[in-house]
């Protein structure tokens, strides 16, 4: 008896000493180094997922789920983006009022550049994301801007990113302490809790990748901008990244921010730049 | 605007496999916009399928379809290079149709 | 943390007042305190929805004279606008324990 209490007292002890190994590591490391971030973050998902090829977590919940994978497969062959997609391609191709086009507002004509929004604006010292993009470049010329989560959004970043499949995503960080700090904050924002629920980012994203909450697979966090714009069943309809941003924070009870915030900005900087190298697979398809 | 219909059928030996999706709201009625009004009923009510003049496919529809639905099928006794014709009609007189050729 | 988050909650809805029929002071009193402590959680980009929605009931129940009732959603939004401001202020530096390293 006495041996057992004294055995139960010992691992308690031994517990307290490794609480107190791991806990002075929560709070070092706070210099600002993406290049590690980025890959210790995908090396967490290597590691957590040996049978997952790479290249195949752009496609979300679908590399998580065998049965899921072979719905979707088939659904492949005949996307429900495609009406999107082909409205995108039109609306691309349609000139404003005074003649110009998108084509005129991207480099390479707006054609195979999706892998490289958002990108950090050094003249403005702010994240520059894809949707933000096609705005100004609409109220440049004269045209009233889009709504940020859906419709015309969606369809025109459909067709970029369409004409973008299988290019590896190529975020670059400046050497501009700003630009650190905006991957800094959207690292924050990404692990940082909040709603009524409690939840961050990454409690879904990184700690439960491939189990069900409800009905749904949720899909990881590496890799899962590469696939927007989708079309997901569940909004019958196409939304983009700031759509999920948004009703990711109302799920989880908090009150969402306005779509393209600096943080959600941020944190789509900080998500994309981790999964540098892995394909575009957007528009994508969800459940 | 592009056609609301998107077809493909494959002919396999005797079987042709017809796959198509159609853009529509299939609105059900019950549903209220973001001013708490109800959104009128709009769904489709006929869908037809005619290859070589004969009805291969005919769906009489209600509100339970979803949006954009898709349907897939297939047939017997057609051949490659033969007309597809694909039709529906609305509850409010809208309709729209589009022929393909089975590969 | 839910643990103490749950005590606050219910140690802020015991106090609400019980014996008397409350009047409209009461609640303008409890509806101010309430919008004061959203406000600071809105501030810090923190708001919960369940917040603003007991807030709206607050106001409804005030505006339609249901004074007892509009106190105790005032005092439910004001609880839950604490909870929020401790949240946001505690993952300041909590989040850290989150990330992959």
């Amino acid at each position: 008896m006495k041996a057992r209490i004294a055995l139960l007292l010992g691992s308690l002890g031994a517990a307290l000493v490794a609480f107190a190994f791991a806990s002075p590591r929560v709070v070092a490391a706070d210099k600002v180094d993406p290049v590690t971030d980025a890959k210790a973050f995908q090396n967490f998902f290597f590691q957590k997922f040996p049978d997952v090829k790479h290249e195949d977590f752009v496609n979300g919940p679908y590399s998580m789920n065998e049965d899921m994978k072979r719905q979707w497969r088939e659904k492949e062959e005949f996307p429900p983006y495609e009406f999107a997609l082909d409205a995108g391609k039109e609306m691309f191709a349609t000139p404003f009022k005074n003649g110009k086009t998108y084509a005129d507002c991207f480099p390479n004509g707006g054609i195979g550049i999706r892998q490289t929004y958002p990108y950090f604006d050094e003249k403005e010292g702010k994240v520059v994301t894809l949707e933000l993009a096609l705005n100004r470049c609409r109220e440049a010329n004269g045209e009233a801007p889009y709504s940020y989560v859906k419709d015309e959004m969606a369809s025109l970043t459909a067709y970029m990113a369409f004409t973008s499949r299988g290019k590896p995503m190529d975020i670059r960080i400046p050497d501009d302490p700003r630009a650190l700090e905006a991957f800094e904050n959207g690292k924050r924002y990404f692990y940082t809790r909040r709603g009524q629920l409690n939840f961050s980012c990454a409690s879904c994203h990184v700690q439960s990748p491939g189990q069900r909450i409800r009905a749904e697979i949720l899909a990881p966090a590496l890799g899962i901008l590469n696939a927007m714009p989708i079309y997901r069943s569940e909004w019958s309809g196409m939304g983009t990244t700031s759509r999920r941003f948004v009703t990711c924070n109302s799920q989880t009870r908090a009150v969402p921010l306005e779509p393209q915030a600096e943080e959600y900005r941020d944190v789509e900087y900080f998500l994309s730049y981790v999964a540098n190298g892995l394909p575009i697979s957007g528009p994508g398809a969800r459940p | 605007m592009a056609s609301s219909i998107r077809v493909r059928a494959t002919s396999n030996g005797d079987i042709t496999e017809v796959q198509t999706l159609i853009q529509h709201p299939m609105d059900t009625g019950l549903v209220k916009d973001a001013k708490g009004e109800l959104i009128p009923a709009h769904y489709i009510q006929e869908l037809k399928f005619e290859c070589n003049g004969k009805d291969v496919f005919v769906a009489n529809w209600g509100t339970a379809v979803s949006k954009d639905p898709y349907v897939k099928f297939s047939f017997k006794g057609a051949k490659k290079g033969d007309d597809l014709k694909i039709s529906w009609t609305d509850n409010k007189g809208g309709s729209d149709t589009i022929t393909a050729k089975i590969a | 943390m839910k643990r103490s988050l749950t005590l606050a909650m219910l140690l802020a809805l015991s106090l609400a007042p019980a014996a008397r029929a409350a009047n409209e002071a009461d609640y303008k009193a409890a509806y101010a305190a309430a919008e004061t402590a959203s406000k600071e959680a809105a501030g810090m980009r923190n708001q919960w929805t369940v917040t603003v929605s007991a807030l709206a009931a607050a106001k409804k129940a005030g505006d339609g004279g249901d004074f007892d009732r509009a106190i105790a959603a005032a005092k439910e939004a004001e609880a839950l606008a604490k909870a929020s401001t401790f949240q946001a202020t505690s993952e300041k530096e909590a989040w850290k324990a989150m990330e992959i390293r």
